[in-house]
């Protein structure tokens, strides 16, 4: 599997770190919404085609990507930095499907 | 002159005699032989023992799908196991021997095995050998008992365990086209990549380009085909963007264009030359891929066709025009198919005679009988052979009247006198990798084959591996997908001009001849026809469970020439057509691959070696290293005759009454540098770090995002906007990716950078009363009293003329210090501080001391805070700011994080004077016999000299309560037991009057 | 159906093995059930036995979406222990051991399960210590284990390098001498067999396509084989817990799906006899019957439903195995292959009633559900029967999680692949 890093071009999953689904909202630091923390730290969207997830590119600039993956083909069909696009994944995953 | 070598012909070396030996016999052969055909030419027809029956087994192919003749090829001590003899190329002093035989490969007891043919039918094992329920069998123990003879008797060769002196390397390469197979069309495909500039890779997995241009005997643009393809190969030998791999296998095709090969790099040489490598494993990443891998010829299913000298008919074909061997004297022909013609007539032509063609169709083509007449042969159509004879050789062979429609057998059987029967059931496309790569395949009903699916990765196919088997299609096929695979259209051109034998691509759908006997699908495994139908009576009829029930293609092999066959056998008892029985979808490795190709760069060097700057210098002066992670540290530094107690009572003792230093480079450090670098360590610490002043440092907890404790450390403030965090050793990596994701996922807004900085400081911690006596006498530029450096403060000095900065802090419990300097002075700073320290009486120590003076002052490391641990749990819920939120703050009081009878830190002290255990329990009554009722264990225990007891830290159940009480150590792994007192985990020096000084 | 022995193996070889009967039926769904368990694998179907064994429930079909037993139950490398560090675990992977000592004759089936110990080896004093304290926590559960001094450990395993040479020099090991492998299809088809001769219908190629439901509740599911109601719908699907659970509207839950690989060696003589796991780096190997050394390693580290592996771990797995086995480098792996793995946030399963009325759900198995397969369709079946969780399987809720109750043998926290 080949992820580009917007750094450092396509290079192989072995530079990565893998750091799970990106569609995770971690509450304000001062909620007291237990739920919503409990949600955020233990619940995972799991689902069997497009994934939006955040890997770390521990092996090279060490920046983190968020990347629409297919968890049936692993292919990739889009990467950037996870830094501030996160809404702009989450429309270019809903438009998708 | 051997018995069965032509007298010319084949491109093997005629001049080079080469020397070996095949079961202590010795033989020769020429250069360029195979083992197998080698030992062919000397007229050897017993090359191994099968699976579970034993029986006497010839070679059947004469390539990588070999199931019969596995040999161990032995070099010294060193043993390769289950090698495929038609895979073994020749060289001086070859040592070869067979395998799964005993006493020897020509009588083996286990034959007897045969005589149990019908009891041990597929699956047999699963419904006997139970036992009885009740008795001293019972359980598994009667299972176990029989399951011993099994494992003995089962296995094929024996892995040695000297290790091996080879090396073994890794290439990562990079490619626009990769072509697998050199046959007509992988030659084509790579020359018209090439031709476009592309960076090509040609992988051939036997020792010579060319494929079946080597042994068709075709006739390619007025040349013979062989020579064809060797002037092809030269050509692309002159490209500069050409890399040609000879022995190559790719064997893998994962995602994103990645495969993976493996080239047998010195297999074939008597030694290596220097510096080469046995096998190299490349991992090549390319924009698209040529497959051109071929097709394999499949056996018929017939009685008696594993007997030694029944062959493939193409394999018979090589053995004569590329080796120069004829399998026989006196050859019979048993086909479904036009292709077994053409081999007749090439065998002819080397010489044997061809007493037979038995075809299982009525109707054959007049250029099939025109080939039969040129061969000399009989031509017995709607035929079949229903058995064999002979023991270790073939004799001969009956046939009889066949009806291809219902698969009935008719009249008389018929005696043909032959010493070797080849047989041919069509052809199976070799579709391997493109079914790794992740589609499924797709039966052809005219084929009778399973073709090529479509492509779900950057792959074309060509030639035979798409089912277009003749040359001249191949030829076609190759270019276009050299073409294709170069993202090029290429003018029309003019091809090569191929004059082959002429012939139907089509068999005729019959896998099978039902006849009395037992008929093998798997050889190896020694499946028969009956085991598939009795997997079909049993239910058993999904392609995954015939495998899985019957084991057919699970041999070493992988099934390559007996899925098929299998699938039809089960189709036909099912009543349905073969896509619908299913198809095998293949994985990874296409055949076995070396375990130290893969492990390459890595084999006998597993992981990199972490060493701090003061390493030498350790061993130079008797320290005894351990590693901790990927470092190595000091455990000890023995004198002459101590043992590790007596070692670390000295070393912690004289700390106390003197001085001590220890390297602390392993821990781990962190630059935090930025204008919200405070705010960051706010949130990432239970405590508050940006009232710390510049100049100061501070202990600090980390928790997870659970409110579980995470790690701990000291950071220092050495600018406004400028922190030094200390991890500890084993959390050091994690921390950071820790700190990393928040800044750059969570918290994107903090203007903060980390870096790691593990590697770029050397640290020492020098504690004990004289300590600052030893620093004032060596340290330049800043004074070390009291006024200057307060408890956790920090200065900046010099030691022997290198920039130093020096925090007063303590992990031992006494006056303390930690020097940190650049990690290229690491090494003289701690000459310079040992030789300071000479006159105080400073010593060395290591991990063990360290440890004992933690203990004794209470302090927590990995061993209690270990994931499952809270801040309260460690009584450090006095860093838990209320000023704040912080990482965790609002999970660590969830119900579960806050029970009472949650394991809590504990100080032990053994009441039998005797040394306690890491990782003994603790429990209220003590029952040695029977232990029960832990409510706690112990993480870490020492003699402590400050107080002259045994004494542990323990996570207890309730712990706080129970100072003052009794209770027992229960260690029945180690048999100890024996009464403690649980008290606080502050044993020594409690309210911290040594370390403030 | 005959009762399967040496006597009726002679039996039938001579009538040329032509009465054998298959060993479940065939059959079309029905219209209703009283339960049905999704997933024929090996705790569906150890479910749906012990629902007919144990509660007398035996108007249950099995469902299977492609054929028995094609998920983890014959995927995995078949090791079969109960030496975890925490209570909860422990009692109930030891209370599946004593069922895996007996399952042969209970099924009347062998699966094969041979007791030779699985040894875990430690590197580090930490890590001796570490084991220390699990093999004691093991003992005060009645479990067998024992520390191994390095000789003892040559002495069983002579192709071990155990010299202070090694890049990791082993100190000692964990043995748990009760430990061993079993043969992982036998399991499934045991089970099935079983099921089907008390009367349970199990359906293979009948695919979950969505739930019927009455409100809140389950009543039922549609199927590629058409509506089937229920009065109560388990759910045994591991690695496909998320696809299904999305049928049922739920779309988190605290799991990922991830690959592990597995591998194993062409056909050796006997060289390793028992099971192994590497302390520095996560390597477990054991030799089959057959002769083939059976290994894997870590997860492949992403989310993944592709029963397909990647190339580093390969590189991983077999670069820690000749770290241990220096001499194995000519050995040669002969198949790979990957399972869906359905990690949880703590490491260990989930066996309740609920999320939903009518439902049951069986899931979180990580790597560790074939040795599970006995205790996890017990107490499953119990759960379905009673509507309440058994004393084994009471700490393994869903939300333990939300409550602070995790039960995490490896301390690794919220991180479902690093368990």
């Amino acid at each position: 599997m080949l992820i580009t890093c917007p750094y450092c071009g396509p290079r192989d999953v072995i530079e990565f770190t893998y750091q799970g689904d990106g569609n995770r909202q971690r509450p304000q630091p001062s909620s007291q919404d237990l739920d919503a923390w409990n949600a955020y730290v233990y619940d995972r969207l799991n689902p069997a085609g497009d994934h939006n997830e955040i890997w770390q590119h521990s092996g090279g600039c060490r920046a983190h990507l968020r990347v629409v993956r297919n968890t049936l083909t692993h292919e990739i069909s889009s990467s950037g930095f996870a830094r501030g696009d996160h809404k702009a994944a989450r429309h270019r995953l809903e438009t998708k499907s | 002159m051997s018995p069965r070598r032509t007298e010319t012909g084949g491109r093997i070396d005629r001049l080079r005699t080469i020397r070996f030996t095949f079961d202590g016999t010795p033989y020769t052969g020429y250069a360029g032989d195979t083992l197998a055909s080698a030992l062919l030419a000397n007229g050897v027809t017993l090359f191994g023992r099968s699976f579970k029956y034993h029986r006497p087994r010839g070679v059947l192919t004469a390539g990588v799908e070999e199931p019969n003749a596995l040999v161990t090829v032995l070099r010294g001590e060193v043993r390769e196991p289950n090698i495929a003899a038609t895979m073994v190329e020749i060289y001086d002093g070859l040592v070869a021997v067979s395998q799964n035989r005993f006493p020897s490969l020509a009588w083996d007891v286990n034959a007897i095995n045969q005589l149990g043919g019908k009891i041990l039918s597929a699956g047999f094992y699963y419904k006997t050998f139970m036992g009885p329920v009740i008795g001293p069998l019972k359980g598994t123990r009667f299972w176990m008992f029989c399951e011993h003879f099994i494992r003995r008797a089962a296995g094929l060769g024996r892995a040695g365990t000297a290790a091996d002196p080879e090396r073994y390397e890794r290439m990562n390469a990079f490619c626009d086209v990769l072509v697998v197979g050199s046959g007509p069309a992988g030659l084509m495909a790579a020359k018209a990549a090439a031709d476009q500039g592309q960076r090509v890779i040609l992988c051939e997995l036997e020792p010579h380009f060319g494929g079946s241009a080597n042994w068709s005997g075709e006739t390619i643009d007025g040349t013979p085909a062989a020579d064809w393809a060797a002037r092809a190969v030269g050509q692309l030998e002159g490209h500069d963007n050409v890399r040609l791999l000879p022995r190559t296998t790719v064997w893998g095709y994962y995602d994103g264009n990645t495969l993976a090969a493996l080239e047998r790099v010195t297999d074939h040489k008597e030694a290596p030359a220097r510096g080469e490598p046995r096998h190299r494993y490349w991992a090549i990443r390319t924009k698209s891929v040529v497959l051109a891998t071929g097709s394999f010829e499949r056996p018929l299913v017939f009685p008696g066709n594993d007997r030694p000298c029944v062959m493939l008919a193409h394999a018979a074909e090589r053995y004569a025009n590329e080796y120069g061997v004829l399998p026989g004297d006196r050859i019979a022909l048993f086909t479904n198919n036009d292709s077994a013609y053409r081999s007749a007539l090439a065998l002819k032509k080397a010489g044997a005679a061809i007493v037979a063609i038995i075809d299982v169709r009525q109707d054959l083509s007049s250029e099939m009988r025109k080939l039969a007449t040129d061969a000399e042969a009989e031509i017995l159509s709607a035929h079949a052979v229903v058995a064999t004879e002979g023991g270790k050789a073939l004799t001969g062979l009956k046939v009889q009247r066949f009806d291809m429609v219902s698969g009935a057998l008719t009249g008389d059987a018929r005696s043909i006198h032959a010493d070797c029967l080849l047989m041919s059931g069509g052809w199976s496309p070799t579709i391997h990798l493109a079914s790794q790569a992740g589609a499924r395949a797709e039966w052809d009903a005219a084929r009778q084959a399973f073709l090529p699916p479509k492509p779900t990765q950057k792959w074309v196919g060509a030639g035979a591996f798409t089912g277009s088997f003749s040359t001249a299609e191949a030829i076609a096929e190759g270019r276009a997908a050299g073409l294709s695979a170069a993202g090029a259209t290429g003018a029309p051109t003019i091809l090569p001009v191929v004059e082959a034998a002429p012939g139907d691509p089509d068999p005729a759908p019959v896998f099978e001849i039902k006849a009395k006997g037992k008929s093998f699908v798997d050889f190896q495994h020694d499946v028969t026809a009956e085991d598939v139908r009795l997997a079909h009576r049993e239910g058993f009829v999904s392609v995954e469970h015939l495998k899985r029930y019957t084991t057919l293609g699970m041999a070493t092999d992988q099934g390559k020439s007996s899925n098929v066959p299998g699938l039809a056998i089960m189709a036909e008892a099912l009543g349905k057509p073969i896509p619908e029985v299913g198809t095998t979808r293949f994985r990874p490795p296409y055949s076995a691959v070396s375990i130290g190709s893969l492990a390459a760069e890595r084999f006998g060097d597993l992981k990199p070696e972490r060493l701090t700057p003061m390493h030498d210098w350790h061993l130079a002066n008797g320290a005894t290293m351990y590693s901790a992670g990927l470092w190595y540290r000091p455990m000890i530094y023995g004198l002459a005759g101590e043992t590790i107690e007596q070692a670390y009572v000295r070393e912690a003792k004289a700390t106390r009454d003197s001085a001590g230093i220890v390297d602390v480079s392993t821990l781990g450090k962190i630059a935090v540098q930025g204008p919200d670098a405070a705010e960051l360590l706010d949130r990432v610490y239970t405590n508050m770090f940006s009232t710390l002043a510049v100049g100061k440092a501070r202990y600090g907890l980390m928790l997870r995002e659970d409110g579980l404790a995470f790690d701990d450390g000291t950071t220092w403030r050495l600018g406004e906007q400028d922190f030094l965090m200390t991890t500890t050793t084993a959390n050091a990596g994690k921390v950071m990716q820790h700190l990393e994701y928040f800044l750059d996922v969570i918290w994107p807004e903090l203007k903060v950078t980390v870096t790691s900085v593990t590697d770029e400081w050397a640290g020492a911690a020098i504690g004990g009363p004289k300590a600052r006596a030893i620093l004032a006498a060596c340290v330049k530029g800043t004074a070390v009293d009291n006024a200057t450096l307060p408890f956790m403060g920090i200065v900046h000095g010099k030691i022997a003329d290198v920039p130093v900065m020096i925090c007063r802090l303590s992990f031992s419990g006494e006056m303390a210090f930690e020097v940190y300097s650049g990690a290229g002075y690491g090494a003289h700073v701690w000459e310079a501080l040992i030789e300071a320290g000479k006159p105080f009486g400073l010593v060395t120590y290591g991990l063990e001391a360290l440890g004992t003076m933690r203990i004794e002052k209470g302090h927590v490391t990995g061993a209690e805070i270990d994931g499952r641990t809270t801040a309260r749990d460690l009584h450090l819920d006095w860093m838990l700011s209320k000023k704040k939120t912080f990482i965790g703050s609002a999970m660590m009081d969830r119900e579960g994080l806050i029970a009472p009878d949650r394991l809590q830190l504990v100080g032990l002290v053994s009441l039998d004077n005797r040394p306690l255990n890491g990782g003994a329990h603790i429990v209220e009554e003590l029952d040695e016999a029977n232990p029960h009722g832990s409510i706690g264990h112990i993480t870490a225990c020492c003699y402590s000299p400050a107080l002259g007891k045994h004494i542990a830290l323990a996570l207890v159940s309730g712990g706080k309560a129970r100072h003052g009480t009794r209770a027992f150590v229960s260690d029945p792994l180690r048999n100890r037991f024996g009464p403690i007192e649980i008290v606080s985990n502050h044993f020594y020096d409690p309210d911290g009057s040594r370390m403030h000084g | 159906m005959a009762e399967y022995s040496a006597l009726s193996l002679l039996k039938n070889a001579f009538t040329g093995n032509k009465d054998w009967k298959p060993a479940w039926r065939k059959p079309d769904p029905k219209a209703s059930y009283d339960v049905i368990v999704i997933g024929g694998g090996g705790h569906g179907l150890s479910t749906a036995y012990y629902l007919a064994k144990e509660h007398g429930i035996t108007n249950v079909a099995v469902l299977e979406k492609g054929w028995l037993g094609s998920g983890n139950v014959g995927r995995n490398t078949t090791a079969v222990r109960s030496n975890y560090l925490l209570p909860s675990n422990t009692r109930f992977y030891e209370h599946s051991m004593k069922m895996w000592e007996n399952l042969s004759h209970d099924l009347n089936y062998n699966v094969m399960f041979s007791q030779r110990g699985c040894l875990n080896l430690a590197h580090t004093p930490a890590q001796f210590d570490d084991y220390a304290r699990r093999g004691n926590a093991m003992r005060h559960l009645g479990v067998d284990a024992e520390l191994m001094t390095v000789a003892e450990i040559k002495r069983l395993v002579p192709a071990l390098d155990v010299s202070g040479s090694a890049r990791f020099p082993i100190l000692g090991g964990l043995m748990q001498p009760r430990a061993g492998s079993a043969r992982h299809d036998a399991v499934a088809w045991g089970y099935a067999r079983g099921a089907d001769r008390r009367g349970v219908d199990i359906i293979e190629n009948c695919e979950v396509t969505g739930f019927l439901r009455n409100g809140d509740r389950i009543t039922g599911v549609s199927t590629t084989r058409g509506e089937i109601r229920a009065k109560k719908v388990a759910l045994a699907v591991a690695g496909s817990t998320g696809r299904v659970m999305q049928l049922a509207g739920i779309d988190k839950m605290p799991i990922e799906s991830h690959v592990l690989q597995a591998f194993v060696t062409e056909s050796l003589k006997p060289i390793i006899d028992t099971i192994l796991t590497f302390g520095m780096g996560h390597f477990y190997i054991s030799q089959s019957d057959k002769g083939g050394l059976v290994y894997g390693g870590d997860l492949d580290g992403y989310n993944s439903y592709a029963q397909r592996g990647s190339l580093p771990i390969v590189d991983e797995v077999m670069s820690e195995m000749l770290a241990l086995f220096p001499g194995l480098a000519r050995v040669r792996m002969l198949r790979s292959w990957g399972g869906v793995c359905d990690m949880t946030m703590d490491g260990s399963p989930i066996i309740t009633t609920g999320p939903l009325p009518g439902m049951y759900l069986n899931c979180g198995w990580c790597y560790g559900g074939f040795k599970a397969t006995p205790a996890s369709g017990w107490c499953f079946a119990w759960t379905i029967a009673k509507d309440e969780p058994h004393d084994f399987n009471a700490p393994f809720t869903l939300d333990r999680f939300y409550r602070g109750l995790v039960i995490d043998d490896k301390g690794q926290g919220a991180t479902p692949r690093l368990h």
